[in-house]
């Protein structure tokens, strides 16, 4: 795997030809084949796929947790204390243990990052999630929606190049997801990171996305890419009125549809 | 908080009720006082060898031994314990070894320790630490494997060395167990540093239980017995304090 051969590249995602295999057992199992895209400087890149279609083992590649079979993933890395890629996951993911603080500014701690320091920027992203209240609150006193609050506002404070983000909305009701994707919205609106979003839900990979890869069933291909023009601000009222939205999702679903169907057959 | 109030009430009234119903059959003459004192006889007793300065003696040379034993025992156990529970070759290694030694009542080593160690101190430490390394050891494994490993995914893709795992993830994770470890433990200790005291000591709890039997004082014998109970449940309310000191997070 080729691993950032170029520090200097900036937020810049490239993979191609990217085969990943469990080995197993019982048998060996293709999660991703022959996967080739590339996300530029500053876009929000969405990719939706039907689950199982090994999403999230390309955000683990792409986070650097796998090494992939095959292919060649060019990410920039770590730099001299400089996390270059946040991750934030799915299902749990803050640390029990650790206030809202110590969670936010975890990324600061691991790359070395002064007390004082660590303190004022984790201030800083504690505010822009709307969470100054619960600072030193743990995780159990706080709602599913606060605490991926939490997990995105660590994910912000280490100021990285890309953000990798594997469903963070998905175990949320529909009002909290819409005011999260709103905040998430504005956060890059405000800091043009390079976002790599996975999600299951139509809907908001199409107000989320710059544009919007469409993966296949396992094993997991890119099938095609759409691009959307909606115009920003995305304000949720208008965008639904907007029946390019309409016609943008119905698009999106005709692209899964098929495969869906083929792996229930 | 009114529910918790209610149970800790409870949790002082029973121990109260039922020292409230052996001194009422013993005064009802249904206790023959040669076997069974009173409570009252009892406490009798521990308020004089109190004043004499005998009992407080005995109680600070065993809490010494344990509270010694213990830290001999539970910091190295804890330290081998996530190693264990964080590699899988370090676990391969020593779990046979563990495994073997685990099941042996500790007591039963005792003797050896006396050969080694002479009948002084270090024997009694040794024998306390002997008795808990092996509960808190594999406790803390345990508490160690079952973190998600979800976890540890975040520490390693926010660029957590083996150091930053071991003190973010794994010790913080496995800490609730370590404290049932513990806990557990300071069961063990009481039963094994009595125990050793009974067999080959001239101070201690134990020794004051096996001199009173010689001597043939039973309210002695009983007065060593309830501060034995005391010291347990003073030891576990300790634990209990630390946790919450420690693990506020934990409901």
């Amino acid at each position: 795997m080729n691993l950032g051969t170029l520090p200097n590249v900036g937020a810049h995602i490239a993979v191609a030809r990217l085969t990943h295999v469990y080995p197993g057992p019982p048998a060996p199992v293709t999660a991703l084949q022959d996967v080739s895209f590339t996300v530029a400087t500053g876009e929000f890149c969405v990719l939706i796929g039907p689950s199982g279609c090994g999403k999230t083992t390309l955000l683990h590649v792409l986070a650097g947790l796998i090494t992939p079979t095959s292919g060649t993933v060019t990410v920039p890395r770590t730099v001299s204390g400089h996390v270059a890629t946040a991750v934030a996951f799915q299902g749990v993911s803050t640390f029990p243990w650790m206030t809202v603080a110590q969670n936010v500014a975890y990324g600061l701690r691991m790359m070395g990052v002064p007390s004082a320091e660590r303190q004022r920027r984790a201030t800083f992203h504690i505010r822009r999630v709307g969470l100054e209240a619960f600072r030193d609150a743990y995780p159990h006193q706080l709602s599913e929606g606060m605490r991926q609050r939490v997990n995105i506002a660590r994910a912000f404070a280490t100021d990285p190049d890309i953000l990798l983000l594997d469903e963070p909305f998905a175990a949320l009701d529909e009002q909290t997801r819409l005011r999260l994707q709103d905040e998430l919205l504005r956060l890059w609106e405000a800091s043009r990171k390079t976002i790599f979003f996975i999600t299951h839900s139509l809907d908001e990979a199409g107000r989320l996305a710059d544009r919007v890869l469409v993966m296949t069933g396992r094993p997991g291909r890119i099938k095609t890419e759409v691009v959307v023009r909606l115009p920003r601000p995305r304000e949720y009222g208008a965008i639904r009125r907007d029946p390019a939205y309409g016609t943008l999702t119905a698009r999106l679903w005709d692209e899964l549809a098929p495969d869906e169907n083929a792996t229930q057959t | 908080m009114t529910g918790r109030g209610f149970d800790r009430l409870l949790a002082v009234l029973s121990p109260l009720g039922f020292l409230a119903v052996w001194e009422a059959l013993s005064r009802l003459a249904l206790l023959d006082p040669r076997f069974i004192p009173s409570p009252a006889n009892v406490l009798h007793t521990i308020v004089a060898m109190t004043r004499t300065g005998e009992l407080p003696y005995h109680v600070l040379v065993s809490s010494r031994r344990i509270v010694a034993g213990f830290l001999l025992g539970a910091v190295p156990a804890v330290g081998v314990g996530l190693m264990m529970g964080l590699s899988k070759p370090v676990r391969a290694v020593l779990m046979p070894l563990v495994s073997a030694i685990y099941p042996i009542p500790k007591i039963a080593v005792y003797p050896l320790l006396i050969f080694y160690l002479g009948l002084g101190e270090a024997s009694k430490i040794s024998i306390v630490a002997l008795s808990i390394f092996f509960l808190v050891l594999l406790n803390t494994m345990a508490g160690v494997l079952a973190v998600d490993p979800a976890y540890f995914k975040i520490a390693k893709a926010y660029g957590a060395n083996g150091r930053g795992v071991f003190a973010t993830v794994a010790f913080p994770g496995a800490l609730p167990q370590i404290f049932t470890g513990l806990k557990l433990g300071m069961g063990f200790a009481l039963i094994v540093i009595v125990g050793a005291e009974l067999l080959g000591s001239d101070k201690g709890i134990g020794y004051l239980i096996w001199r009173s039997y010689q001597i043939f004082a039973i309210d002695a014998m009983f007065a060593g017995l309830l501060v034995t109970a005391i010291l347990g449940w003073v030891a576990i309310l300790a634990l209990d304090w630390l946790e919450r000191r420690v693990l506020p997070w934990q409901r």
